[in-house]
């Protein structure tokens, strides 16, 4: 085998094969597109009622120990209700207070039980990550000061709106650190939110400054959790994208197999049945990366091969979607410019997509330094 | 009966050992990437010996009856000789049509006295076979074949045209599919199947040059060509039975093949290994952002091409689409492989302007051969025009 192509593990386990028919049945049950349209201009947008069974089917703790009322099957286990989620287009928290969950895991260990077994619980927790715009950077700009208080503020904060929960990444004396902050602590004009691109999703602006987070977790562990946090962010994000590519390649091959131009079925045409078997064949590409990632995840700190997969996962996703999102608009001819299309749900979700956790571009230039120095 | 996993990890080792002694220098000459391209007697000579050198170590058709040259083994025995000949970058075994497809059609189909007459000579080398199946007018429409074989006497002369012909040139003996009877009422009945030979009168093979300016093809006549009555196969008008169970063996779903070290394989690995002399801009050339990005992309995709292989096993993975890798895979694969040869032709500068022939040429031009070359697999067998619109139609479910 080529050492350059390296490992290519890939594994699917019962429990993910049980999960994935799960969460397949729930989601075709409870987000139909028109459910995914209800919600797109609601603030949360999601409905309280479907964010409940969610919990009360223990998808929040997964990946989280029995002590702390998970069910500890491994974040590899995430992979296949992530993948449905993104298949029904259904916007809830379950991925940002999945990584929350996980950061905080690797972080801090048993010392965050009790955030711990609210995540698993059902509360929402998010990550405040982004200092400014760019993924590539370290993000560490917020500063917790000698009197315990933190200064500065966080952009693109998933799911904020909502969260009881924020693990801020920040530094202390330029060391860095994650800060436990509570909802309760902080006032509403904190909050900024953002009009994003995607409305499925949800996100805020949230200044930090004054506010005296409950715990703070410093170390040496701290950087390499949020080194595994970002890669499986990436990893969770290319997850979706390909339940979210599978959907759109659902959706154009329906609209090629029904739709009649110049007497006959558009699907017959070459111009548009060509470039549909690449969407196909990159659905399948990031899917296969996206599994074989999951079978190599560690719970421990991730190593260079996890490291790859998730980028490779992002990487091939990322594109994946913004291509089947563009020729899903432009195959659905004039009413594909239209709001009432579906399609515009696809693109706009796969502009997104392509940011979240590093564009291609971002991976590929740290996926040649691991292949090619 | 199968043998033990303890004997056969040490036939591996074995076998590795010989390899390590006996796979030879890469001569001077650049050798054909598979049986397709054999074009020149340099080639032919150097293939010939090395294949007869494996042959008497007893390591080719090792699966057939040790009477007619083999070892009467088990054919996992074949399996590991062919990873460790691939594993050792040896020279391909050229008689392809031979071991590969006539050689497992007689053990299954031939009389006694056909497999005493041809296998040896198949398994030593020494004598070459080619197919006589194409024709100019009828590609791949092999129910439609139009060279004529009319029985006089003891004889069968045959007229008509091939096309296509590996090694017709070299070839002491063809598969040949051709007409006896042009007013069967269903046109594949009229046709029949001779282990004819190539090096008699009325036979001439002219050799095709390809876009590699390389040969290996040729365009083969047939001009009042007098044939034994005894090479034909079976009997007259079972001509179409055997083409298909030869077809079954050429694609590789019929067991039984001499080898399967039928041609190169050029991994990623070798790409980059190769590219690293290069310079750009006065640097290494992996050191050029553009590069690396394309290099990373070319990378990927062997990876999610290796991932698919796995994935096929996987039923839970492949459920929505249960024939779709499968049915991607030449689609996906030759164009990946053609796409990375051009990269390889691309990266070399200026020096990428030279060709085969030119001393400068690095490598003696291997990419720039193999890029070209590669397009044979890509129209081959199916274009990928075609392949698009069988996955489009078989897999996704897209109208005609």
């Amino acid at each position: 085998m080529s050492s350059l192509v390296g490992s290519v593990a890939l594994n699917f386990s019962e429990e993910q094969s049980m999960l994935l028919d799960v969460a397949r049945a729930f989601v075709r049950d409870k987000s139909p597109i028109d459910q995914v349209r209800a919600q797109l201009e609601t603030p949360a947008g999601y409905d309280q009622g479907v964010w409940d069974e969610m919990v009360a089917l223990g998808w929040t703790g997964i990946a989280l120990p029995e002590t702390v009322g998970g069910s500890a099957l491994g974040f590899s286990a995430v992979i296949p209700v992530v993948e449905a989620l993104g298949h029904g287009l259904l916007g809830t928290p379950l991925m940002d207070t999945t990584l929350a969950g996980q950061l905080l895991l690797r972080a801090g260990g048993a010392a965050q039980e009790a955030t711990l077994a609210a995540i698993a619980a059902g509360e929402v927790a998010t990550v405040a990550f982004l200092d400014g715009a760019d993924w590539g950077a370290e993000n560490t700009g917020v500063s917790l000061d000698d009197q315990g208080v933190l200064q500065g503020a966080k952009s693109f904060v998933g799911n904020a709106q909502v969260a009881s929960h924020f693990v801020v990444v920040g530094n202390q004396n330029g060391s860095p650190i994650l800060a436990l902050v509570t909802r309760s602590t902080m006032s509403d004009d904190a909050f900024t939110t953002n009009t994003l691109i995607d409305l499925t999703k949800r996100s805020c602006r949230v200044d930090f400054s004054g506010v005296r987070p409950e715990q703070v977790i410093n170390g040496e562990q701290v950087a390499s959790a949020v080194r595994d946090y970002r890669l499986m962010g990436a990893l969770l994000a290319a997850v979706e994208a390909t339940g979210t590519g599978a959907r759109c390649l659902e959706v154009i091959v329906d609209y090629l197999k029904t739709r009649k131009q110049f007497g006959k079925l558009i699907g017959s045409y070459q111009a548009l049945k060509h470039p549909t078997v690449d969407i196909y064949c990159a659905v399948e590409d990031s899917r296969s990366f996206c599994y074989h990632a999951a079978s190599i995840i560690e719970e421990g700190p991730l190593s260079t091969d996890a490291e790859t997969a998730c980028r490779m996962a992002k990487t091939s996703a990322g594109d994946m979607l913004v291509f089947a999102g563009d020729r899903a608009v432009q195959f659905h001819g004039g009413i594909g410019f239209t709001w009432d299309c579906d399609s515009t749900l696809f693109i706009r979700r796969a502009q997104w997509t392509q940011q979240v956790f590093g564009d291609a571009i971002h991976h590929r230039k740290r996926l040649a330094s691991l292949l090619l120095d | 009966m199968s043998d033990s996993k303890a004997q056969l990890r040490e036939f591996q080792t074995e076998v590795r050992a010989w390899m390590q002694a006996n796979v030879p220098e890469p001569p001077p000459f650049l050798l054909p990437l598979s049986f397709l391209e054999v074009g020149t007697e340099q080639q032919l000579d150097f293939l010939r010996e090395w294949q007869h050198k494996v042959w008497s170590a007893g390591y080719l058709g090792m699966h057939w009856p040790k009477e007619y040259g083999g070892q009467g083994a088990d054919p996992a025995y074949q399996g590991i000789v062919d990873r460790e000949l691939g594993a050792a970058n040896a020279p391909i075994m050229f008689n392809t049509i031979g071991l590969g497809w006539v050689g497992p059609l007689l053990l299954e189909m031939g009389t006694d006295e056909e497999k005493a007459k041809y296998l040896k000579g198949i398994l030593s080398g020494e004598e070459i076979w080619c197919q006589g199946f194409s024709e100019p007018d009828h590609g791949s429409d092999l129910g439609a074949v139009q060279t004529r074989a009319v029985r006089d006497g003891d004889d069968y002369v045959i007229n008509g045209s091939k096309i296509w012909t590996t090694m017709g040139n070299y070839a002491d003996h063809m598969i040949l599919l051709a007409r006896t009877d042009p007013t069967a009422e269903r046109k594949y009945d009229g046709l029949s199947f001779f282990l004819s030979p190539m090096k008699i009168p009325g036979v001439d093979a002219v050799p095709i040059r390809k876009v590699t300016g390389e040969y290996g093809f040729n365009q083969v006549f047939f001009t009042d060509a007098r044939i034994p009555a005894s090479t034909l196969m079976l009997e007259e008008g079972k001509g179409w039975q055997v083409a298909m169970k030869t077809l079954e063996y050429e694609r590789g779903v019929q067991a039984g093949q001499g080898t399967s070290h039928w041609a190169v394989s050029i991994q990623i690995d070798d790409l980059i290994d190769d590219l690293r002399g290069f310079e750009r801009d006065g640097e290494p050339l992996f050191q050029d952002p553009s590069v690396r990005d394309q290099a990373v992309t070319l990378i990927m995709e062997a990876k999610a091409l290796a991932l698919s292989q796995r994935r096929m096993r996987l039923s839970g993975l492949t459920s929505d689409f249960p024939m779709g890798l499968p049915l991607s895979s030449k689609y996906r694969g030759t164009e990946w492989a053609r796409r990375m040869k051009l990269f390889g032709t691309a990266m070399q500068g200026a020096s990428s302007s030279l060709y085969i022939g030119d001393s400068d040429a690095h490598r003696g031009g291997f990419w720039q051969r193999a890029y070209f070359s590669n397009f044979g697999m890509t129209i081959g067998g199916g274009t990928t025009q075609v392949q698009a619109n069988i996955i489009a139609e078989h897999v996704l479910g897209l109208p005609k």
